[in-house]
């Protein structure tokens, strides 16, 4: 072996051993949950290899609040939000990328404004709007605030500005309209930004926490996350096997998601040029 | 399509979006601005005009000005490191090393796993004595440390748990771009007999500059936004060691019921933002053209 | 056809008569804070489904609001909007914020016959003083806890103490947590003494050191606090010292959250805590345990703790007078026996101790006894105009002094300058 190529083993074994470090650091909590869920509770704080295993746990977490529920409004918030997401992303997007029309860029510049000004920041004042409506505790609340997007519609319109005008000339000949040129057109090219864009969104509301704690008071409305907060602060002290099995519970369904469609969010990350 | 028509069509296709944001970014932030010069209104007290009074008190609200200082540090804390970490985890994952599903799945956690939830985790992880830390402390040998109770690590702590989140979540936006790198870049560095870190950074880390900066948006925004983790690790203690501003605005607006102080504190966020917001545009206009 | 017909008619007057049976119904909506562990919400709903049998006319619909503070949060939301609960079960410190929020009735205002009178008159004193101002009794005592000591028997044992002789005053405290203190060879602690919480609020377990040290924190009226007198410098000196001086509790702040696992990993040979987790103690130790007084400096004492129930404002007369009959119903002995066997909270009454059920209940575990002994040294809960505002000012200065940050004499006066500096405008 010569000096160079060891040298490159090296690197090569400390690399790896970096990765591997990093990624047990980074899985270490959801690690204990496993552990910890599949255990009695004496076991929560002790790690012994014949520590008894259990299913106790989760029928209490199951027993203890009513995740079926949170489970339900989570997921309608979610499509809620992604779906008109989609659509007003895609609408105003295309009027940025394809209209010339007066105050294009000054609106451009305002929609980019809510990059920056979040509405995880706005509660207070979101609060009274929300009341004003009427619509305190309902699931369309907690969403309402995120359904226009700045990211999606600036990604969007990066997107449709780089299709090429004579596919959409090639349409408009055929005699279509704008909307059946952007629906035939421009929204199937521009498919892997939908999938990227839908993956941060569907993760940012699944786990998103401060906006639906305000604004839901009720089992009917409240997501999992404040779901599983409510559950977890008690006056008695901590009981981390139970909150271990709720959570796991609760993150299943992303987790299973991602562990099934991993390469395939990867890919559209890479197609959508997000970078 | 004649340039009245465009003017219309425009305008209506960018209307819903448009409604929605004028109400719920743009007009929240001029009403709070508005708001910011009243008192709150009480039922035997309604709010009256006081000018700059909440700033005022502002200015000479210690608890304020802790929660700011914590967020630089926190910022400092969380944005260089995440990023770098994010990097790091993406350059692994896409070198294809053994286990690699393994380790995308390791470093995707913190995406699927709520930051409320975990935080409970967390929070074993740092108690005293016979916590995670500590039992891996303890075989080293290394004294008790009450990690969460103690002013001088709390917000350590906090940073920890952010780091942690973030970077399992960038990772991902690196990964992509990393994958977008042509494999002809590296063959024709080999052929030069250039070194693995002089590739990184002469061609990969330039190659990434967009998604640096993409990333870093994120991170910014991210380190005034990302607080659900304290409200169950440290409630902001102790002594607000762990304060953050928007963890204090939460506790003004909705445990004081003080909307109009609130208020005040929101515009200190917002110009804070706006204010980053406008030097980092300013970067991303100088630094890359967008397509 | 007409026997269609006929059928039809019967499904409409079926319908009129339930659509009318509904219009007699009261309907109370009835907000309960889910802050202790164990299957609570189905006594609730239980309760809720018993007292709906006996009175048909009323039904109570209870909605699950999370902890206290969520609790507080979503029922006054929910008043500014102009559709508050009838009735819930809030901290009983969150009296003057309900006052000045113009959210809540008074109960004495809605209980007026005599009757009425002598069901109020009959909670224990000590669970009263949160509950009325200004000569009003503005909240009814429901899930009402103090803080007490549990000790580890064993431990006790093991230190060659009197297992069954809990501290009984201070010194007797520090003495003991010094024999129970254990090190191990390179000098860190395997168990501690004693614990008291102080993350969250540490103000409520101050206020056992205050009260035994002789000092109230505030005037019944929540217009003044007493931060910086010198009985209450002095009353957190002591505290700071357990673990700067005597070094038999951890330094730092302590979670509260953890204090019970704490003591059953055996880090800690006695705890502060409320006697709402008694179930929870007996539950998980896997040794012997006792629970006692807290001990005394110059009198015995604790603060007491917990939910009340209230009546809010802005619903009907008919549902005020239908959550008051809910409130008395759910009060009564039996029940208020009941419920403290099933959560560990101190019933209410001194007549719930004396239904055969309590007395069978002591008996099997006189533990439970303990804190309904201690309500005769019990004093009020930390209680101001706005509250949580005044508490946290004294909460910053608890953990700045109990981490070192500031010595307890500075740490104190500020908080009492902050103190002050907000409920200024109420003394006018």
């Amino acid at each position: 072996m010569t000096p160079i190529a060891r040298g490159a083993w090296t690197v090569e074994a400390l690399v790896t051993a970096g990765a591997w470090l990093l990624a047990i650091l980074w899985v270490l909590p959801l690690a204990y949950a496993v552990w910890t869920a599949f255990h009695p509770g004496e076991y929560s704080t002790r790690f012994a290899l014949d520590a008894p295993l259990t299913l106790q746990n989760f029928r209490n977490a199951w027993a203890a609040a009513p995740f079926a529920r949170y489970f339900a409004n989570t997921v309608a918030l979610v499509t809620l939000v992604l779906a008109v997401q989609l659509v007003l992303g895609t609408l105003a997007g295309y009027a940025f990328a394809r209209y010339e029309f007066a105050g294009r860029d000054i609106a451009f510049w305002l929609v980019l404004v809510q990059l920056m000004i979040t509405p995880d920041i706005l509660i207070v004042e979101n609060y009274d709007t929300m009341s004003r409506l009427g619509l305190v505790d309902t699931v369309p609340a907690i969403g309402l605030p995120y359904m226009a997007s700045a990211f999606g519609i600036f990604l969007l319109r990066q997107t449709f500005k780089t299709v090429p005008r004579e596919l959409e000339e090639a349409a408009r000949v055929e005699g279509a309209s704008g909307l059946q040129i952007l629906w035939k057109v421009y929204v199937p090219l521009a498919k892997p930004v939908y999938v990227a864009w839908g993956l941060v969104s569907v993760s940012f509301q699944w786990n998103n926490f401060l906006w639906p704690l305000v604004i839901t008071n009720s089992v009917e409305s409240r997501p999992l996350t404040v779901g599983l907060q409510v559950f977890s602060s008690t006056d008695q002290g901590i009981d981390w096997s139970i909150i271990c099995a709720a959570t796991l519970l609760t993150a299943a369904p992303l987790l299973v998601a991602f562990l099934i469609f991993q390469r395939q969010f990867v890919q559209s990350f890479m197609r959508a040029g997000i970078r | 399509m004649n340039r009245f028509q465009a003017n219309i069509h425009g305008w209506l296709l960018l209307l819903p979006a448009a409604v929605l944001l004028v109400a719920f970014t743009h007009f929240p932030a001029v009403a709070t601005l508005w708001q910011s010069f009243f008192s709150t209104g009480k039922p035997n007290r309604p709010a009256v005009f006081v000018g700059l009074e909440n700033y005022r008190t502002l200015i000479e609200d210690d608890v304020f000005w802790q929660s700011l200082w914590n967020n630089v540090w926190y910022a400092v804390g969380t944005i260089p490191v995440s990023i770098a970490l994010a990097l790091v985890m993406a350059l692994a994952v896409n070198r294809g090393l053994r286990g690699r599903a393994f380790l995308r799945m390791a470093y995707f956690t913190p995406t699927v796993l709520p930051m409320i939830a975990v935080a409970n985790i967390w929070l074993f992880f740092f108690t005293p004595q016979y916590g995670l830390l500590e039992q891996a402390t303890g075989l080293f040998g290394l004294p008790s440390h009450n990690w969460l109770g103690s002013p001088s690590t709390a917000l350590v702590c906090v940073i920890a748990v952010a780091v942690w989140k973030e970077a399992g979540f960038f990772m991902i936006f690196y990964l992509a771009a990393l994958q977008q790198i042509p494999p002809v870049y590296a063959e024709a560095a080999a052929v030069e007999g250039a070194g693995r870190w002089y590739y990184f950074r002469r061609i990969v880390f330039p190659l990434l500059m967009p998604t640096t900066l993409f990333v870093l948006v994120n991170a910014v925004i991210n380190s005034f936004r990302l607080v659900d983790h304290i409200f169950v690790m440290t409630r902001g203690g102790p002594d607000n060691a762990s304060s953050l501003v928007l963890f204090y605005l939460y506790e003004v607006g909705f445990k004081f019921w003080d909307t109009a102080y609130a208020a005040a504190l929101t515009m200190v966020l917002l110009a804070a933002l706006a204010s980053i917001a406008i030097a980092q545009f300013a970067l991303l206009e100088k630094r890359t053209h967008y397509r | 056809m007409s026997l269609k017909r006929s059928l039809n008619a019967l499904v409409a007057a079926a319908a009129l008569a339930v659509g009318a049976a509904h219009a007699q119904q009261t309907e109370i909506s009835f907000y309960y804070p889910v802050a202790v562990g164990g299957p609570i919400t189905k006594i609730i709903d239980g309760l809720a489904a018993d007292f709906q049998k006996e009175n048909p006319g009323i039904k109570v619909t209870p909605i699950y609001a999370g902890t206290y503070q969520e609790t507080i949060v979503k029922a006054l939301t929910a008043h500014k909007s102009g559709n508050p609960p009838v009735t819930s079960v809030l901290l009983s410190t969150d009296m003057f914020t309900l006052i000045d929020e113009d959210a809540v009735v008074a109960v004495s205002d809605l209980a007026k016959s005599a009757e009425d009178q002598a069901w109020l008159s009959g909670f224990y004193p000590a669970f009263m003083f949160n509950s009325q101002t200004g000569g009003k009794v503005w909240g009814v005592p429901f899930q009402r806890s103090t803080i007490v000591l549990y000790w580890n028997k064993e431990a006790f044992k093991e230190a060659g103490l009197d297992p069954n002789r809990p501290p009984a005053t201070w010194s007797e405290m520090v003495e003991y947590a010094q024999k129970l203190t254990k090190r191990d060879a390179s000098g860190n602690v395997t168990q501690w003494g004693v614990q008291v919480p102080s993350s969250g609020f540490p103000y409520w377990l101050f206020q056992g050191f205050t009260t035994q040290n002789g000092v109230e924190l505030m005037n019944s009226a929540g217009t003044e606090t007493f931060y910086d007198k010198p009985e209450v410098i002095d009353a957190l000196q002591f505290w700071v010292d357990l673990s700067r001086k005597h070094r038999v509790m951890a330094p730092g702040v302590i979670e509260w959250g953890t204090t019970p696992r704490d003591f059953f990993e055996r880090k800690t040979a006695m705890m502060w805590t409320t006697t709402g987790n008694l179930t929870n103690v007996r539950n998980n130790a896997k040794f012997d345990f006792g629970v006692a007084m807290l001990p005394a400096n110059k009198r015995r004492g604790s603060p007491t703790g917990g939910g009340n129930f209230y009546v809010f404002k802005k619903s009907t007369p008919e549902q005020q007078q239908a959550a008051l009959k809910f409130i008395r119903w759910i009060t009564t002995p039996q029940r208020a026996a009941q419920w403290g066997i099933d959560t560990g909270y101190v019933a209410v009454t001194p007549a719930a101790w004396e239904t055969p059920v309590m007395k069978k209940y002591v008996e099997g575990f006189p533990a439970a006894a303990v804190a309904r002994d201690q309500l005769q040294h019990a004093v009020a809960e930390l209680s101001t105009h706005e509250n949580q505002r005044v508490t946290k000012a004294l909460n910053d200065g608890l953990q700045a002094a109990l981490t070192g940050a500031k010595p307890p004499a500075e740490a104190m006066r500020d908080a009492q300058r902050e103190a002050e500096r907000i409920l200024r405008p109420f003394r006018r």
